[in-house]
């Protein structure tokens, strides 16, 4: 009986350990695959300021990058803080409208990028005749990234204490005073870690771009020219077949951006986490 | 003056809330008012069971059953690869993981979330194509891997929530650790973990770019499990660069059908979590 028991006891132990170990394996293995592909071809030519058919620079991409994800996070996050202060501070309990906008935040957060992408074309790219452009990109990922910005400024708007509304009420503030000088102080790292998560996003998203941004590799110079970010970048390399070394050599770049933003994120929550 | 200024940020506020309203509203508007007409024109039945995909013929076919097929078999095999594992992990991050080790390991997780799909279609066609082809087996090899964060995260929080007398009842009844664990508190989570796994299939059926790289993405009906495949998404996002008139709104219906696939599932999530709180 006891020796039974032991033993199911290790085979359980060896399930949960293996499989932890499978999933850190995994990730161990990605990384330094792409590391390991890309690194050799990470050349000064890769990082030159124009982009031609022979020489698949990044530059043009990693710029439009920069732009798309500004132009989105302009859009999605005023509006993501605003809906968010809405549900906390203003909205009465049981609000029927409260229900359908945190039904729907949920609809758009499991809706996936090919749909926005859809979406995107035939409503910003067709419906508004903005055509292929930064602006129809940046606001298809606007929507795409309302939800993940509404969610995570609710709930560090939530997690702060009440007492400290009730005192500046006490002092004589509004509502708008205190949700501006007391709760949105308060809560920003929460929002911040939270924009850096959205930022995340739109730097890996390539679905919901190949028909809104399109894929032009230049550095657009007005938003109503179509620019390909880091991904669609990759992307248009792994589809033409002709540069996928290369292909490489941006993953390594997309894999440090991304690393970089999940540390940040991560120590911003952490460190507020902390405070509390 | 400041009463004027407090109700008018007051409405906008509340606009700003309702923009996801007019987003979900808008998104299920343009997808159906755009797809639904050829659906209607091809015959639904046709439409969604049609055996051939031959949108540039004449005449031409639109029948998606060879994609429907092809995004369930791919979803099934990634949740069959990715939940197990993905559940265990949870488990071993909830239970069994000394601290230190969970500093190291959870940041790895999400940063597993993090990397953008196509890092992962890259590194599908480098590491795992050479073995198992073009092919559905690939295709769920990789996106089990991909719902793996989903599935650790949601599980390992539906763990967290059993309440800790559980397990010491089942420790106080003679039960040794893992055995507690794996009889009492996981079944106690269950509501959770099939949370886990429908977000996990919502994951999997919505992911293209990957899928597109690893999957061969022939338009018939899957054949064998080490043969190529085409997903609803993969179809979508290869053909519309050059698809005009009817072809273009067969795509677009390609996506509502993806909709509703994606509406149910939400919906079903939805009603599991609520169904715990």
């Amino acid at each position: 009986m006891k020796r039974k028991r032991k033993s199911s006891e290790i085979i359980l132990a060896a399930l949960t350990w293996t499989a932890a170990a499978a999933t850190i394996g995994i990730l161990l293995y990605l990384v330094v695959f792409i590391l390991i592909k890309g690194i050799p071809y990470l050349t000064p030519s890769l990082f030159s300021f124009t982009y031609t058919s022979d020489n698949v620079s990044l530059t043009p991409a990693l710029v439009s990058t920069v732009v798309i994800t500004a132009l989105s996070l302009v859009i999605a996050v005023p509006l993501g803080i605003f809906a968010a202060i809405y549900l906390c501070e203003y909205a009465r309990r049981g609000n029927r409208a409260v229900a359908l906008i945190r039904m729907t935040c949920e609809t758009l957060a499991g809706i996936p990028s090919i749909i926005f992408g859809l979406f995107g074309l035939l409503f910003f790219v067709g419906a508004l005749g903005w055509g292929f452009s930064v602006l129809s990109g940046a606001c298809t990922l606007a929507v795409m990234i309302l939800p993940l910005v509404m969610r995570t400024a609710e709930e560090a708007i939530l997690a702060v204490p009440d007492i400290w509304r009730e005192g500046a009420f006490g002092l004589g503030a509004g509502r708008l005073r205190t949700v501006f000088r007391i709760v949105l102080p308060a809560a920003a790292p929460g929002i911040l870690a939270g924009i850096i998560l959205a930022v995340g996003r739109i730097v890996g998203e390539t679905a919901a771009l190949l028909y809104t941004a399109g894929t032009v590799a230049q550095i657009p110079t007005t938003p109503m020219q179509s620019a390909r970010t880091l991904s669609v970048h990759m992307y248009a390399l792994s589809s033409e077949g002709l540069h996928s070394d290369q292909g490489y050599a941006t993953a390594v770049v997309l894999l440090v951006v991304v690393i970089l933003i999940n540390a940040l994120s991560a120590g911003i929550a952490r460190r507020c986490g902390a405070k509390k | 003056m400041n009463n004027t200024l407090e109700r008018g940020m007051g409405a906008v506020f509340f606009l700003s809330a309702a923009a996801s309203i007019l987003a979900v509203a808008l998104i299920c508007g343009f997808l159906l008012v755009n797809g639904l007409p050829i659906i209607f024109k091809t015959g639904p039945l046709e439409f969604l069971f049609g055996l051939e995909w031959s949108p540039t013929d004449t005449p031409p076919a639109f029948g998606i059953l060879p994609m429907i097929a092809g995004s369930v078999y791919i979803t099934a095999g990634a949740v069959l690869i990715g939940l197990p594992i993905g559940v265990l992990t949870a488990i071993f991050l909830a239970h069994a993981c000394p601290k230190r080790i969970y500093a190291l390991i959870k940041p790895g997780v999400d940063l597993l979330a993090g990397i953008p799909s196509v890092v992962y279609g890259f590194f599908g066609m480098a590491a795992i194509v050479p073995y198992t082809g073009n092919s559905i087996l690939s295709a769920c090899i990789l996106l089990g891997i991909m719902i793996l964060p989903t599935v650790t995260a949601i599980s390992e929080s539906a763990l967290r929530a059993v309440p800790q007398e559980y397990y010491k009842g089942a420790l106080a009844l003679g039960a040794g650790h893992y055995r507690a664990v794996f009889s009492v508190v996981l079944p106690a989570a269950r509501s959770g973990v099939l949370a886990a796994a429908v977000l996990g299939i919502g994951r999997a059926i919505g992911e293209t770019m990957a899928v597109i790289m690893v999957a061969g993405n022939q338009a018939r009906i899957p054949v064998s499990f080490l043969k190529g495949a085409r997903t609803l998404t993969a179809n979508i996002v290869i053909e519309m660069g050059y698809a005009a008139e009817q072809h273009r709104e067969a795509l677009i219906a390609c996506g509502a059908v993806l909709l509703l696939f994606i509406l149910a599932i939400n919906i079903s999530f939805s009603a599991l979590t609520r169904r715990k709180a």
